[in-house]
């Protein structure tokens, strides 16, 4: 086990470090130069320009430029940003990485439990008419663009039903003294239409990993044994057939983590939810290089240790994997 | 859908059905109803005639240049539609060749190729893209297709992978190479038509991926560059007027996600017909 572990956890750390040399040399091979984007929209002496070039490094060779990053990317140091006064990238992506955690951590646990219920029914009723309209409800929401789904939520719950703020994670005007629980109460409300957009456009996409792992796993001879000694049917269901989905869905869960990132750049940036979806959208928008590639190492890494806990959750609830 | 086998779950299946028909219809739409609608960038009237809701001379109304939003609709379908076509072609393309590689060769080529498929994916698509695009100032329709199939090959190469490594051990590909064949021959005669379902079904699905990506750069401002219309740039459009004229926003909404619903519903049919291996 430990020795497994001492090697899953050196591929984890060379995967991420592969991951930062890829994102480095696609960004130094695309044609276009961040700096000169960036001067094309304030005026700026080639002076200027050559001594923010030496600022950033940008005047070194690229072999040089590429140990500074990844050197930088070990000590946790991803430069600073050329927007929000220069401050350390590593300092903004503290800023917002909680806000993005509560409505990542949120989505994830809804998506789960509701796709995981939703599946395994569609599973024990496989084939009716309820049953193919719910699997087609899920392909449906699935294929929504996520922003249009966050307008739409917006719009209907907020503009026109007045039933949920639509915008921030805090509200301006509840005073600071206003105590710990309606400021709690006040962020779970605006929580509320963000993570409820992210569940619905993903959610379809577990239902369906569950109901063919649920399918999969009624398939084993193990059932039919079950069956055979005369268990009664949810039994075999729930303690024989469906442990053997927890494997499949862990897989997802290490899957999932980029769609959820990806989806949550448009949902955030929509509802103006101040998390990284938010800043990596600002960042774009004023060509701020250093915290888009700051977010998307932070993001790499996130997915890369995703990916390892869910192994080891699975060598964990799974003996075959462990005595292998 | 040449064949026997697949022209008969065509019939049987009554999901996949549906989803040619939409698709069908929103092609056809797409080529030829640009005919007898106004021309999509024609401003007819900026004074009284901007987002005017739907009637009889605007079927679904105008947008804030008084340009009318179906006949947008149906021209940004086809730029939709091609980018989606191509891009999605230029990724399965190069995941089927790279993973027939990996999986004939094996051994280092294999595993370096895969470590590289690894890290790549710990990066989500979209904000690979996001680098990307936001260095390239005004990017030509040919360069958003170009950078949005080549960071889409990634899973399709594994899938290929695994099914080359399966089919590499059979009887025919052994009995190829003992006739002398070489390896050239061996991948693009005897093996690259064996991967061909699971490159049908990958294909469908990465269409509906790609729909959403264009349409998710083009609302960020960074896809399909105005006055060109695409489904995604109209709802970017759009923004704005959400609260006074959402009918500017709702009709492209659901083109794409017709779109999108369509081609999932082809892929995944096909892919639960084929026994469900190629997700």
């Amino acid at each position: 086990m430990n020795r497994w572990l001492f090697r899953r956890a050196a591929s984890a750390v060379g995967t991420f470090l592969l991951a930062c040399t890829l994102l480095f040399f696609l960004m130094r091979l695309t044609p276009g130069d961040p700096l000169l984007r960036l001067s094309e929209d304030r005026p700026m002496t080639p002076e200027a320009l050559a001594n923010l070039r030496a600022h950033y490094g940008l005047d070194q060779p690229v072999m040089t430029q590429f140990v500074v990053f990844l050197g930088g990317v070990l000590r946790g140091d991803l430069g600073a940003s050329i927007e929000h006064g220069g401050r350390p990238v590593v300092s903004l992506l503290r800023e917002r990485l909680p806000a993005s955690l509560l409505l990542g951590a949120t989505t994830l646990l809804f998506n789960f439990m509701l796709g995981i219920a939703i599946g395994s029914w569609q599973a024990r009723h496989i084939g009716r008419r309820l049953e193919r309209w719910v699997d087609l409800a899920g392909l449906a929401t699935a294929s929504a663009p996520s922003f249009w789904v966050a307008i739409v939520l917006a719009w209907a719950f907020g503009t026109e039903l007045h039933w949920l703020p639509v915008a921030f994670m805090h509200d301006p005007l509840l005073s600071t003294d206003a105590g710990r629980l309606a400021h709690l109460l006040d962020d779970l409300d605006h929580l509320v239409l963000p993570a409820a957009t992210l569940a619905i456009v993903t959610v379809g996409v577990t239902a369906r990993y569950q109901r063919a792992a649920m399918l999969d796993a009624l398939r084993m001879d193990a059932i039919r044994t079950a069956r055979a000694k005369g268990l009664p049917e949810s039994r075999v269901r729930w303690r024989h057939a469906w442990p053997n989905t927890l494997g499949p869905m862990l897989a997802l869960f290490g899957l999932w983590l980029p769609i959820v990132v990806s989806g949550s750049v448009f949902v955030e940036s929509v509802y103006s939810w101040p998390g990284l979806g938010t800043l990596a959208a600002e960042a774009l928008a004023s060509r701020d290089y250093p915290v888009l590639m700051g977010t998307a190492v932070l993001i790499a890494a996130t997915v890369v240790a995703a990916n390892f806990f869910a192994d080891l959750a699975h060598r964990w609830i799974d003996p075959r994997l462990r005595n292998s | 859908m040449g064949t026997p086998v697949t022209s008969g779950i065509v019939r049987r299946t009554p999901s996949i059905r549906v989803g040619l028909f939409l698709l069908l219809a929103l092609g056809a739409a797409a080529l030829f109803l640009p005919h007898f609608l106004p021309d999509p960038r024609a401003q007819p009237d900026l004074v009284s005639g901007v987002l005017l809701p739907p009637g009889w001379s605007h079927p679904l109304g105008t947008d804030h240049l008084s340009r009318d939003v179906l006949a947008r609709l149906v021209y940004g379908g086809r730029v939709s539609l091609a980018i989606a076509l191509g891009a999605a072609v230029l990724a399965v393309t190069l995941g089927a060749g790279v993973g027939l590689v990996a999986g004939y060769a094996g051994g280092r080529t294999d595993a370096a190729l895969m470590r590289v498929v690894d890290a790549a994916l710990a990066v989500p698509r979209l904000i690979l893209l996001l680098l990307v695009v936001a260095l390239l100032e005004r990017i030509p329709l040919w360069g958003l297709i170009l950078a949005i199939g080549a960071t889409g090959w990634l899973g399709t190469s594994r899938l290929v992978r695994a099914e080359t490594m399966r089919l590499r051990t059979l009887e025919f590909v052994r009995a190829a190479r003992a006739l002398g064949a070489s390896h050239a021959r061996i991948l693009l005669r005897h093996l690259a038509p064996n991967v061909a379902g699971p490159l049908v079904v990958a294909t469908t699905l990465a269409v509906g991926d790609v729909m959403l990506l264009e349409a998710g750069l083009s609302y960020l401002g960074l896809g399909v560059q105005a006055p060109t219309p695409s489904w995604g740039s109209m709802i970017f459009d759009a923004k704005p007027y959400l609260v006074t004229a959402p009918w500017v926003a709702v009709a492209p909404g659901t083109a794409i996600l017709l779109g999108v619903f369509a081609v999932n519903l082809v892929g995944e049919s096909l892919n639960r017909r084929f026994g469900g291996r190629w997700t």
